[in-house]
């Protein structure tokens, strides 16, 4: 479980995140929605431990991130986290076999859970079966020997999460998978992340201004407005909410709680 | 009014000049703490070294050619007013070893694998590679950083060595063969002025402008700002700073290694 209490975060004078709570139950995807500059890219930040709080707590399983004293204890939560950026951030110079590789070679051992201390070594041959395995299931073959900006923005978003599944990891924060995309490409991505969840079983961490398309998704859904969590609940909850942010965002319209800055 | 304005526009700046330096500081060492800390990715350094040695071999050669022929024609120009034209040879050798040979390299560098660094590093800020970096728990100080300073720190002396060699190389094809300057003298005379002191002075120059080249071209690309004209901006402030740098500490590096090595 993910658990985030009374979490607080300002740049400057700008509060961004003024007293999140919320718990991220194990094996469901929770999304995180809202409109733009409400904070949600800077909270996923906060979970993978990039950026610190200035007050509150985060833990997954039973460590605290944001108690983590050194970089090296940081990584080691890390550990259970896989992150698809918004724009895949797949790296230039490397190919896609090695961009999917490139957790595996880096550490050259794995560890599927955050809360076991134990770590399994990593031979060359046994990385090379897993990337060729992570490839297949992703029907990236075609592509191996490809850079990054010989392919299209879906098969890139298809790298990245392979990428971020390599190591197997217990929770995957996924950060506005469709922003830029066609919603043909956008619709795949999405199935992407079902088909991934029903095969590898992770928990997962969606954020999203794309409503009600992310509910497909969700098992739960929060949003974020003004520094604060508004509301939260099963998508149909949320559907049929009757706070008027909630109702205003899902509606897209322009007049409501919501000023658009 | 006006006064208390400016009161706070200088204290405004005083405090963001020192939060720039301090981070600058903090950045170096953690490359000086990731130099010393495994794992050594040593064929990225190799990359790096390729990059920005290598790759800066062909306008360096060009420009240490041009340089030293320049200073045969105008050396000659001036040591003919004093009848001493024997003494060509020594003037060109000196002033590429103590002086032209690691300055123009640097500001050479600088201008072109300095600002690719920046660049490079710059982009990979804005298109959250690092960030992706941090939560694969790889420390991009040293996967990408300690890489290239390093690289920056040795390609530095290697290539003013040979900056200097093609210079004096330069100024022997003007002086010898455009003005008639005899052979022997040209090359006995570089043979008695030039001395250890005069070669280890460039050496030692060459690894400090290698040092700030590194550190300023990596902390202003990691440190850029957003889009493309936080990139731009990083890029333009990292060839200027490190340039200038070069120059102020070349005055200082003169004055100080000449009483150390006159002593």
């Amino acid at each position: 479980m993910i658990s985030i209490r009374d979490v607080h975060k300002s740049f400057g004078s700008q509060v961004v995140l003024n007293g999140i709570s919320l718990e991220i139950q194990d094996g469901a995807t929770t999304a995180i929605v809202g409109p733009s500059g409400v904070g949600k890219s800077v909270l996923i930040k906060l979970i993978m431990g990039i950026l610190a709080p200035d007050s509150g707590e985060i833990s997954i399983g039973d460590r605290v991130i944001t108690a983590a004293r050194s970089e090296a204890e940081r990584n080691d939560i890390r550990a259970a986290l896989g992150v698809l950026f918004q724009s895949a951030a797949l790296f230039d110079s490397l190919s896609v076999y090695d961009n999917i590789a490139f957790p595996l070679t880096q550490r050259g051992r794995i560890k599927n859970d955050a809360t076991q201390d134990r770590w399994s070594r990593l031979t060359k041959t046994e990385i090379h079966h897993r990337v060729m395995d992570m490839i297949e299931a992703l029907s990236l073959e075609d592509y191996i020997s490809n850079f990054p900006e010989e392919v299209s923005i879906g098969i890139r978003k298809r790298v990245g999460m392979a990428r971020a599944l390599i190591t197997e990891p217990s929770v995957l924060l996924f950060d506005e998978p469709n922003t830029g995309l066609d919603p043909l490409v956008g619709q795949e991505v999405y199935d992407l992340i079902r088909s991934c969840r029903e095969r590898w079983g992770f928990t997962g961490v969606v954020i999203s201004h794309e409503l009600p398309e992310v509910f497909q998704v969700s098992d739960r859904v929060a949003m974020l407005l003004n520094g604060g969590l508004i509301a939260e609940g099963t998508p149909q909850e949320m559907l049929a909410s009757t706070n008027p942010a909630v109702q205003q965002f899902l509606n897209g319209r322009i007049d409501g709680p919501i000023k658009i800055q | 009014m006006n006064a208390i304005a400016s009161t706070q526009n200088l204290g405004r700046m005083v405090i963001d000049v020192t939060e720039s330096w301090g981070k600058a500081w903090i950045f170096l060492f953690h490359i000086i703490r990731g130099i010393f800390s495994r794992p050594f990715r040593f064929h990225l350094f190799m990359v790096q070294m390729y990059q920005i040695g290598v790759n800066s071999t062909l306008v360096i050669a060009l420009i240490a050619l041009f340089t030293g022929a320049v200073l045969a024609v105008q050396g000659e120009y001036t040591l003919a007013k004093f009848g001493a034209t024997a003494y060509t040879g020594s003037a060109v050798a000196l002033s590429l070893i103590r002086e032209l040979g690691p300055v123009l390299t640097a500001l050479m560098v600088i201008g072109r694998a300095g600002s690719a660094i920046t660049a490079e590093i710059g982009i990979m800020r804005i298109t959250e590679q690092i960030d992706a970096l941090r939560s694969m728990a790889v420390d991009p100080i040293r996967y990408l950083m300690v890489p290239r300073f390093l690289a920056g720190l040795i390609a530095m002396p290697l290539l003013a060595g040979m900056s200097i060699v093609l210079g004096i190389f330069g100024g022997y094809i003007v002086g010898v063969g455009l003005l008639n300057l005899s052979a022997g003298t040209f090359m006995g005379q570089i043979y008695s002025a030039v001395t250890l002191t005069d070669i280890m002075s460039g050496f030692i120059k060459a690894i400090v402008f290698g040092f700030i080249f590194g550190w300023v071209s990596c902390f202003k690309g990691y440190n850029c700002g957003f889009g493309a004209v936080g990139v731009n901006k990083a890029t333009t402030q990292s060839v200027v700073t490190a340039s200038v740098a070069v120059l102020v500490i070349d005055y200082f590096l003169t004055s100080i290694l000449t009483r150390i090595f006159l002593e």
